[in-house]
């Protein structure tokens, strides 16, 4: 190439960010053939039929156009209905709700709606590894603060505290957590309430893994707390809970300015989610609350099947109760996370996450995902422990 | 219970220890209610489903409707025993509906079903027709498609 230097040409938000610590071991993985792999963050079932079925009856009756910005005004309607139903939330499917292509772009036009140049996100961690990308794009500067294994990864206003400064302007929270499988009580989240009203912030909540608590723990929903359905900006999506990952459709509620502005970002930027998605999500909405609950019912199992596995392999590991990650401790075999996951690839061909690509608070710890079959996560518990028997680093 | 029989019936294979584990109850907890299950005959057998078209068997699969004059006393029971008592049907169902029974055939060909309808089953007293339909391919059978790929079209690790 020429002498001229592109790296220094390109824009200094772009420059900020690490790519993407996982892309590493995709690399090796890829390369092999046996692989199993506890590394994927997304369902293994395929959509349910039916809302495949009504996008291609969608498909022969001719919707290819685009559709309004917010979305299809039946499918923000379902969206209000759904919300009306599960948590006796009111939102006006006219001026709180916007369909995103996924929930990371609505992560991502929420931050960019909200966040002037300066101003601080609180980030708990570990988390998604988009959250810090997000704010820094947007300008704003991403404060991590680390939760802690001794409270199951939960955050507490108390460890928040220490980091607000005056520029501190949105929470971001993500629970049920990828990585970690957290969720938070009510009685925690009641406790990040007070702190937001306190320090008057808004939350961004992504609440993406929603559906998918276990154990008898229901999702409590960020904006049922008293006062803060205004402050906060919910997002979620379809991916998780109806195995939609790949039709990129997701959404955000929130009070009407946010939405409004929100809109105007997503309508310059994205003009509007693909309506096949949308109408596919409309069926999702309808109908497919039963495909969801077998799918849950489903991962709970395989939670209860890998739970047992790492704790008989007496690796340190809490019980998740949300998501489908397990996150346990592989700091006694002296590797450190990335490591690990580096060399029980190579030696024993499975993929998994150093939970440092999650958070530094995340080294010492693995992230497995449960959305895969029975049996490979039987065989895959049987290499780790003979990955483990034999690999000790001191 | 019937989260163990919804697993069972999808996989009977699978090992007490991965059960127990699945349903985070015991081993000893998971085999005693299966003997349980086995014993009030919830559970009536383990099976395998085969894919004969891939084992290359020329069975012949019929499915007859059957019209029926019913009994005194008895209703239909006492005729469709003596029709499940023949090795040769696999199944038979009382319907509701245009006829009374539904009733599935094995045979190794068509001949042979044909002369079984016509010799065993319709000349049974009570019967009062039957109509013979061949089946000529399965899709699906108990819930399982006959050929169906599972690929697992996701990137090896993602966020």
């Amino acid at each position: 190439m020429s002498d001229i230097n592109w790296q220094e040409r390109l824009s200094p938000g772009v420059n900020a960010i690490a790519p993407s610590g996982i892309r590493k071991f995709f690399d090796i993985a890829a390369q092999m053939k046996d692989v199993i792999s506890l590394g994927v963050g997304e369902p293994d079932f395929v959509t349910p039929w039916s809302i495949r079925e009504s996008c291609v009856y969608g498909l022969e009756q001719g919707h290819t156009s685009y559709t309004a910005n917010r979305g299809m005004p039946e499918l923000r309607e379902e969206i209000a209905k759904h919300f009306q139903r599960r948590y006796d939330l009111t939102y006006d499917s006219n001026t709180d709700v916007l369909v995103t292509v996924g929930v990371s772009e609505a992560l991502d036009i929420a931050m960019r709606a909200v966040v002037a140049p300066g101003d601080e996100v609180l980030i708990p961690e570990p988390c998604y590894v988009s959250y810090q990308a997000c704010a820094t794009l947007a300008g704003g500067v991403p404060v991590s603060v680390a939760a802690k294994i001794e409270n199951e990864f939960r955050i507490t206003p108390a460890e928040l505290e220490p980091y607000v400064t005056e520029r501190t302007k949105v929470l971001l929270i993500g629970y049920p957590n990828n990585p970690t499988g957290a969720i938070m009580t009510r009685d925690d989240l009641l406790a990040l309430a007070d702190f937001a009203k306190k320090h008057d912030l808004i939350v961004i909540s992504d609440e993406i893994y929603g559906e998918l608590t276990y154990g008898g723990e229901e999702h409590v929903c960020f904006a049922t707390l008293p006062g803060m359905q205004e402050r906060t900006i919910l997002l979620n999506g379809f991916s998780k809970a109806y195995a939609m990952t790949g039709w990129r459709i997701g959404y955000a509620l929130s009070n009407p300015t946010i939405i409004a502005a929100m809109t105007k970002i997503h309508q310059y930027t994205m003009l509007c989610a693909p309506i096949t998605a949308q109408m596919a999500a409309v069926e999702a909405l309808r109908h497919g609350e039963k495909y969801m609950k077998k799918m849950v019912a489903e991962y709970d199992r395989r939670r209860h099947l890998i739970y047992d596995g790492f704790i008989k392999m007496g690796l340190e590991c809490f019980e998740p109760k949300g998501a489908f990650y397990i996150f346990p401790n592989i700091a006694a075999t002296g590797y450190t996370s990335d490591e690990f996951a580096e060399e029980l690839l190579k030696a024993e061909h499975v993929a998994l996450v150093p939970g440092s690509a999650f958070g530094a608070c995340g080294e010492g710890h693995v992230r497995c995902s449960y959305a895969t079959s029975v049996d490979k996560i039987s065989q895959a518990l049987v290499r780790i422990e003979n990955f483990i028997r034999h690999h000790k680093k001191r | 219970m019937r989260e163990l029989l919804e697993l069972l019936e999808h996989d009977a294979r699978r090992p007490v220890s991965e059960l127990a584990a699945m349903l985070h109850r015991s081993e000893y907890e998971v085999e005693k209610q299966m003997k349980e299950l086995e014993r009030d005959k919830i559970i009536l057998s383990y099976n395998t489903l085969i894919n004969r078209d891939k084992l290359g068997d020329d069975t012949v699969t019929a499915i007859i409707e059957i019209n029926l004059t019913p009994q005194r006393e008895v209703g239909f029971d006492s005729i469709a025993e003596r029709i499940y008592r023949f090795d040769e049907v696999r199944t038979v169902y009382l319907m509701s509906g245009s006829f009374d029974l539904l009733v599935i055939i094995e045979g190794k060909s068509l001949n042979e079903v044909a002369n079984f309808v016509a010799t065993r089953l319709s000349t049974i007293e009570g019967v009062t027709a039957t109509r013979s339909h061949f089946m000529l391919k399965a899709y699906k059978k108990d819930g399982v498609i006959m050929n169906d790929e599972k690929i697992d079209r996701r990137l090896v690790v993602s966020p």
